[in-house]
């Protein structure tokens, strides 16, 4: 059987059928594991799935992934907004990051966890308080990123604008912008993956709607655990759709040089 | 055997670049360091001058304040009669190959320095310089796509597509293996028969500034000053075995205390 599939299918087919394959055995095994078991631990993929067909029946599935995402795009979207070109400006000036940095360690180290309560005290209960938590998430990450981008880049690549003529104008767009932009892509892709992170947190708090509440609300409305595990997963695969997404810009032809070289 | 005046051969030439007494002090950590001391030295127009000299003797500081990158500590270098404040497009530096853009193709940036040029003049000078640095099928390539000669070729190319009247080149060549440099010398000669830029070119390979250079100033170690002004009196294509050529080379060894024998 083995063989006779190796010899059909092309080697790219297989190494892509690999993970799937892969992924299947496991909901397998853990669907005998879950109905050999004699305590009720954890719903099996059966009973999962019977909770995603019971969310998209209510109508509650899509309405939630659309609350989280909602909240993502603007606290991710604000957070770049200001972060890079903070980033980039402190960056280029050193005096400005000597300054700034000791408050930036600071801050960067506390989780945006712990701003919930302040969240809620100044933005009450809703969508702001949400979108605040994923801004503060977001923003010390991209910061960090721009500053320390354009502290990368060659003095060498400075200096040819310099020799050539340009403008102050003309080296910030045609010399640090093209010199930043692979690394900020690289950073604005790990930080999406922290806001999806944050945001499910701040939605078992702060709010009544959305994955993370999906999650709490199921478990204090009747220990419905196949839900909580049907959240889980539908947080997994949206989120790794987004680094998909994201990683598709990496693969832009003029965007890869700095992936390509070395 | 060799004029070792630092005056230029004929007394009555025009001058291209003149250093007058450049002395360079760099202040580092509390600790003063003298680089150069008294340099003095004068180009003619369309001369290929190379300053030789041990690693470090500071020879890339002399070039990088004749290019404008660094004001001298004392005395003055002027171009053309006027002191040099900076750098400018009239006089290009080529750094060894790590000053090419790798985020714009070949032609992207030969066309770094051209963006006062209409859109026809700029497409004809790509196409000229292309060909003329043996770059053709080569216009849409990243420079991660390059070896290192050729890169190296795209960045001389960069240069003289701008029409220079001077190009500083330091080490340029360093970083290629030794059958690359061979090549690489003999294009640099066709082009600079060429083009008949004054090109000031520094080395730490006495071959290299015998085989390139009209003159050689060859520099002591720190603090650096010209010991001796060689000039080459063999006409191009130069043949490497002739006893004029082995002369004047061992004539550079005994000048800076080297063996002949390794």
């Amino acid at each position: 059987m083995q063989l006779s599939l190796n010899s059909f299918l092309p080697l790219s087919l297989r190494v892509r059928l690999r993970p799937i394959a892969f992924i299947a055995a496991l909901l397998i095994a853990w669907q005998i594991a879950v109905s050999r078991s004699p305590v009720h631990i954890l719903p099996g993929p059966s009973e999962v799935v019977g909770g995603i067909v019971d969310l998209i029946r209510h109508g509650l599935l899509l309405k939630y992934i659309v609350a989280s995402l909602f909240r993502v795009t603007w606290g991710f979207l604000l957070a770049a907004c200001l972060a890079i070109p903070i980033g980039l400006h402190v960056g280029w000036h050193r005096r400005a990051e000597m300054a700034l940095n000791p408050l930036i360690q600071i801050f960067r180290p506390i989780s945006p966890l712990a701003w919930i309560p302040i969240a809620i005290l100044w933005l009450g209960v809703g969508d702001l308080s949400s979108i605040f938590l994923i801004f503060l998430g977001c923003f010390f990450p991209l910061l960090l990123t721009a500053i320390n981008a354009v502290q990368n880049v060659p003095a060498v690549h400075a200096n040819v604008a310099r020799n050539f003529g340009l403008s102050p104008a003309a080296v910030v767009y045609r010399v640090l912008y093209p010199a930043v932009v692979p690394q900020l892509i690289v950073g604005l892709r790990i930080t999406l993956g922290v806001a999806w992170l944050v945001v499910v947190a701040a939605e078992m708090i702060a709010v009544n709607s959305g994955l993370g509440f999906l999650i709490v609300d199921a478990r204090n409305a009747g220990n419905r655990y196949d839900l909580v595990v049907a959240g889980m997963v539908i947080i997994g695969l949206i989120g790794l759709l987004l680094d998909l997404g994201m990683r598709s810009l990496e693969r832009v032809k003029s965007l890869r040089w700095s992936y390509s070289e070395d | 055997m060799a004029a070792s005046a630092n005056k230029l051969p004929e007394t009555d030439a025009p001058i291209k670049l003149s250093a007058d007494h450049v002395g360079m002090v760099f202040q580092r950590d509390g600790k003063t360091t003298q680089v150069l001391r008294d340099v003095n030295l004068q180009v003619a127009p369309g001369e290929f001058v190379c300053i030789l000299g041990p690693s470090g003797c500071g020879k890339s500081t002399l070039l990088s304040t004749m290019a404008g990158f660094l004001s001298p500590s004392s005395g003055e270098v002027k171009i053309d009669g006027e002191l040099v404040t900076g750098p400018s497009p009239r006089r290009i530096f080529v750094f060894q190959e790590r000053g090419v853009f790798p985020w714009l193709t070949v032609e992207g940036n030969i066309a770094f320095g051209l963006f006062k040029l209409s859109r026809l003049e700029r497409d004809r000078r790509i196409a000229y310089y292309v060909k003329l640095v043996g770059l053709e099928g080569f216009e849409k390539a990243y420079p991660s796509e390059l070896s290192g000669g050729m890169k190296q070729r795209l960045e001389v190319a960069r240069a003289l597509a701008v029409n220079p009247d001077m190009l500083f080149l330091d080490e340029p060549f360093g970083a290629l293996d030794s059958i690359t440099r061979l090549t690489m010398r003999r294009e640099l000669l066709r082009i600079w028969e060429a083009e008949r830029n004054t090109i000031i070119f520094v080395t730490h390979d006495i071959d290299e500034a015998v085989q390139l250079a009209d003159r050689v100033a060859v520099m002591s170690d720190r603090p650096a000053t010209i010991q001796q002004i060689v000039t080459i009196d063999i006409p191009h294509p130069r043949d490497l075995s002739s006893p004029r050529y082995l002369e004047l080379r061992n004539g550079i060894f005994d000048q800076l205390g080297l063996a002949h024998k390794v």
